[in-house]
C-alpha cells in the first residue's frame, strides 16, 4: 500500500483490470469462447462430413450410370457417354461440377473434361475414393475422385469438384473466427463496464474511509437508495461509524471528567504537602499533612474505582461471565449488609421479595448496582424516612425496585442524574462522587435491563426491569430440569 | 518468616521490601519472571507476592508452574487488572489471594498475614477461643466469660473470621469478601456499622475491650487491650 491515497483513488485501466468484477467477466468470457469454439467446430465438422457423404453418393450414382452404359454398349458407348457428360459440365469453373477422364493403358486421354491423368491418381489403386489436389495443367482444382480399371487396361476416373466445399469450409471458418472475436470482445467490454460500475461504488466508500482517516469524523458513506448490497454495506458501515463516534465522544467525556474530578483533589494535596514543607519542622504538622494527603488519595482512589467499574460495565467485556443470578437472595444480601447502616441513620428498611425467574447477569456488578441504589436512598432520605426494596416477577423476566420517601427527583431532571458527575443542586453538600447512578445505568445497559426513575409520591422509585434469562445454554442453572432419559 | 517478592517495578519492589522488612519479614526480591520462578523453586518461602505482569514470564504462569510442582506456598497476586474475570482467572491459576493496584500497604500486609495464618492447621477445630471469648462452631453459639452472647447469623460469621485472624489486622474489603462474599467498593461505612454492632455485643459489659479499630487499616480482635 505504498501508493498515495490520491493516486489509489483514481480509476486507471490497470486498476480496472485488477477489479474482481473484471476478472470474473474475463473468466466467463474465456469459458464462453471455449463453448463457442466447441459448438462451431462441431457444426464445421458435421457440415464437411455431410458434404463429403453427398459427394460420395453423387460419384457412386455417376459410376452406376457409366457402368450401365459400358455393360450395354461396350467401350464405344462409354466413350460416347463420357464425352456427352463431360460436355454437359460445360463450365468446369462452376462449383459442384463432375469430373471425368477415360484413358488408355498408357494414360492417353480418350474422353472427359480433364486434360490429362493427374500424377497423383497414377499412384492411387482402383476402387478407392480419394481427394485429388488441383494441378494447374490438369484442368481440375480440388476434386474427390474414384478410379476404375476396365478391360484392356482402360482407366476411368470419375470425380466431383470440391471447390464448392472449399468455399463453404472457408465461410464457416471465417464465421467462426468473427464469432469468437465478437464473443471475447463483448465479454471484455461487459466485464469492463460492470467492473467500472462496481468499482465506482467501492471507490466512493474508500474515499469516505480516507476522509475519515484524515480526521473528517462526521463523514458518512452516501446511499444510492437502490437498497442493494452496496447500500446495505454502506448502512452497516455508517452504523459502525456512528457507534465509534459515540464511543469516542464517551471516551472524551470520561477523560474530561476524570481530569476535572482528579485535578482538584490533586492540586489540594500538592498545596497541602508544599505548605507542610514550607512550615517549621513540627512532627505533628507533618503528620497531619501526611494524613490529610492519604485521606485525599483514598477519595481519589474511590472515584477512580467507580470510574473503572462503570467502564467495565459499559465495555460489555464481562459478557462471558454472565451466569444465572437469583435476584431475591441477592437483594436480601444487599439489604442485610445495609440494614444496620440505614437503622443508624434513623431510616426503616422494608424488604419485599416475591419469587421470580433468575436473570442472566454478573453477580458482583448487580450487587454493586443495588448497593448504589440503597446508598443513594440512604444519602438523600431524611431521618425517619422509609426505604423499600422489592423483587418480583415482571412479564417473563424479573424486576427490582428501590423506593424511598425522600425529596425524589423532579421528572424533568430524571434523565440528567444518570449522567456522570451530575449531582442536583440540593445534593452538592452531601459527600459522594456523583457516579453512583451512572454505574447503575451502565450495569442496567450491560444486562439489557430497563432502568426507570419514577415517582414514589413522595420520593424516588427506581426500577430495574430484567429480561428473561436466555433459556439455551445454562449448564449450571439449577432450574434446568434433567431431560427424560433417552 | 521469609517472603519472596516478584515485581519488576523497582520502586514498588523497594517500597514492598521496606514495608515488609519493617513488619518483621525477611524479603527476597526478583525483578523478572524467570528469576522469580528459579528462586521460588530453589528456596523455601513462607509466602510469595507475585506481580501479574512481568517481563520474561507471566505472573500467573509462575503460579501455575509452582502448583504443578505441588508447591503449596501461599501466593498473593498483585495486578493492575481488577475486572471480575481477571480476579477469577488469578484465583483459578492457583493464587490464594488477589489484590488490585493501587492498594494500601496496610491492606497488603493484612492479607499476607491472613495467608500465613491460613496455613496453621486449626481448620479442624470445632471451638475458637480468644481470651475469655469462646465460639462453638458446631452449636453456632458464642460466650464471653461464660455468659452466652446472642448473635445473628452474619454476626456469627463476622466474629468467626475475626477470631480466626485474632491478633491480625483485617481490612474492610477483606471482611466484605470473606464474610459477605462480595467484592465491591461501598461508598459508605456499612462494614463499620456491622462491626460496631458486634462490638456492642461482645465488648459491652466486659473488660478489656477486644475488638479494636486500627486507624487507616481496619480492625483487630485480640485479648489484650489496644
Amino acid at each position: 500500500m505504498s501508493a498515495p491515497p490520491a493516486a489509489a483513488a483514481r480509476m486507471g485501466p490497470g486498476r480496472l483490470v485488477r477489479t474482481t468484477a473484471f476478472r470474473l467477466a474475463a473468466v466467463y468470457g474465456a469459458l464462453f469462447a471455449v463453448a463457442v469454439v466447441a459448438l462451431f467446430g462441431f457444426l464445421y465438422w458435421r457440415t464437411l462430413t455431410l458434404i463429403d457423404a453427398e459427394t460420395d453418393a453423387a460419384i457412386a450414382s455417376e459410376i452406376a450410370g457409366l457402368a450401365e452404359q459400358y455393360r450395354q454398349h461396350g467401350m464405344v458407348g462409354l466413350v460416347r457417354t463420357v464425352t456427352q457428360r463431360a460436355a454437359a459440365q460445360s463450365d468446369s469453373a462452376l462449383g459442384g461440377s463432375n469430373v471425368y477422364l477415360l484413358t488408355r493403358a498408357d494414360f492417353t486421354p480418350l474422353a472427359g473434361n480433364l486434360k490429362r491423368w493427374p500424377a497423383e491418381a497414377r499412384r492411387t489403386p482402383a476402387g478407392i475414393v480419394f481427394d485429388l489436389r488441383g494441378e494447374e495443367d490438369s484442368g481440375v482444382g480440388m476434386a474427390r475422385a474414384r478410379i476404375f480399371v476396365l478391360d484392356g487396361n482402360f482407366r476411368l476416373l470419375v470425380g466431383r469438384d470440391l471447390r464448392q466445399r472449399e468455399k463453404l469450409r472457408a465461410l464457416v471458418a471465417e464465421a467462426l473466427g468473427w464469432g469468437l472475436a465478437a464473443t471475447v470482445a463483448l465479454g471484455l467490454l461487459a466485464g469492463a463496464l460492470v467492473g467500472r460500475k462496481l468499482l465506482k461504488r467501492v471507490e466512493a466508500i474508500n474515499r469516505t474511509g480516507q476522509r475519515i482517516v484524515r480526521g473528517e469524523l462526521k463523514e458518512r458513506v452516501a446511499l444510492t437508495g437502490a437498497g442493494d448490497e452496496f447500500d446495505r454495506l454502506a448502512e452497516n458501515l455508517n452504523a459502525m461509524l456512528d457507534q465509534i463516534e459515540r464511543l469516542m465522544t464517551g471516551m472524551r467525556e470520561v477523560t474530561d471528567n476524570i481530569a476535572h474530578d482528579l485535578r482538584g483533589p490533586l492540586t489540594r494535596m500538592k498545596a497541602r504537602l508544599e505548605l507542610a514543607l514550607l512550615g517549621h519542622a513540627d512532627p505533628t504538622q507533618f503528620r497531619a499533612a501526611i494524613e490529610g494527603a492519604i485521606a485525599e488519595t483514598d477519595r481519589l482512589l474511590a472515584t477512580f474505582n467507580a470510574l473503572l467499574s462503570i467502564a467495565e460495565a459499559e465495555s460489555g467485556a464481562v459478557h462471558q461471565t454472565m451466569q444465572p443470578v437469583e435476584l431475591g437472595p441477592l437483594a436480601a444480601d444487599v439489604a442485610e449488609l445495609y440494614a444496620p447502616a440505614l437503622e443508624e441513620k434513623g431510616l426503616t428498611l422494608a424488604i419485599d421479595i416475591k419469587p421470580c425467574p433468575p436473570v442472566s447477569g454478573v453477580r458482583q456488578l448487580l450487587f454493586q448496582a443495588i448497593a448504589n441504589l440503597l446508598e443513594n436512598a440512604m444519602k438523600y432520605t431524611p431521618q425517619g424516612g422509609r426505604v423499600r426494596i422489592a423483587v418480583g416477577a415482571e412479564g417473563a423476566g424479573a424486576a427490582l425496585t428501590v423506593a424511598d420517601d425522600g425529596p425524589g427527583i423532579p421528572a424533568a431532571l430524571r434523565g440528567r442524574v444518570l449522567e456522570r458527575y451530575v449531582r442536583l443542586d440540593q445534593a452538592r453538600s452531601t459527600p459522594g462522587s456523583g457516579l453512583g447512578l451512572s454505574l447503575v445505568a451502565a450495569v442496567a445497559k450491560l444486562h439489557g435491563a430497563r432502568l426507570e426513575l419514577g415517582d414514589n409520591n413522595p420520593g424516588l422509585k427506581v426500577t430495574l426491569g430484567f429480561p428473561p434469562a436466555p433459556a439455551a445454554p445454562q449448564p449450571k442453572a439449577k432450574a434446568a430440569e434433567p431431560a427424560p432419559a433417552s | 518468616m521469609r517472603i519472596l517478592v516478584i515485581e519488576d517495578d523497582a520502586e514498588t519492589a523497594d517500597y514492598l521490601a521496606k514495608g515488609l522488612g519493617e513488619s518483621g519479614f525477611a524479603v527476597d526480591r526478583a525483578a523478572d519472571g524467570r528469576e522469580g520462578l528459579f528462586l521460588a523453586t530453589s528456596e523455601k518461602y513462607d509466602a510469595m507476592v507475585i506481580d501479574r505482569m512481568l517481563p520474561g514470564m507471566d505472573g500467573l504462569a509462575i503460579v501455575q508452574s509452582l502448583r504443578a510442582q505441588s508447591n503449596a506456598t501461599p501466593v498473593l497476586i498483585l495486578s493492575a487488572l481488577g475486572q471480575v474475570d481477571d480476579r477469577v482467572r488469578g484465583l483459578q491459576a492457583g493464587g490464594d489471594d488477589y489484590l488490585t493496584k493501587p492498594y494500601a500497604f496496610s491492606e497488603l500486609l493484612a492479607r499476607l498475614q491472613a495467608l500465613l495464618r491460613r496455613r496453621a492447621p486449626d481448620a479442624a477445630a470445632t471451638t475458637l477461643k480468644v481470651g475469655d471469648l469462646e465460639l462453638d462452631l458446631l452449636a453456632r453459639t458464642a460466650r464471653r466469660a461464660g455468659k452466652p452472647i446472642d448473635l445473628l447469623p452474619r454476626e456469627f460469621r463476622l466474629l468467626e473470621f475475626l477470631m480466626r485472624h485474632a491478633g491480625q489486622v483485617v481490612t474492610r474489603t477483606m471482611l466484605l469478601e470473606r464474610v459477605w462474599d462480595y467484592h465491591f467498593d461501598p461508598q459508605t461505612n456499612v462494614i463499620d456499622v456491622h462491626v460496631s454492632r458486634l462490638r456492642q455485643k461482645i465488648d459491652k459489659g466486659f473488660a478489656p475491650a477486644m475488638l479494636h479499630t486500627v486507624r487507616g487499616a481496619g480492625y483487630r480482635l485480640s485479648a489484650e487491650a489496644a
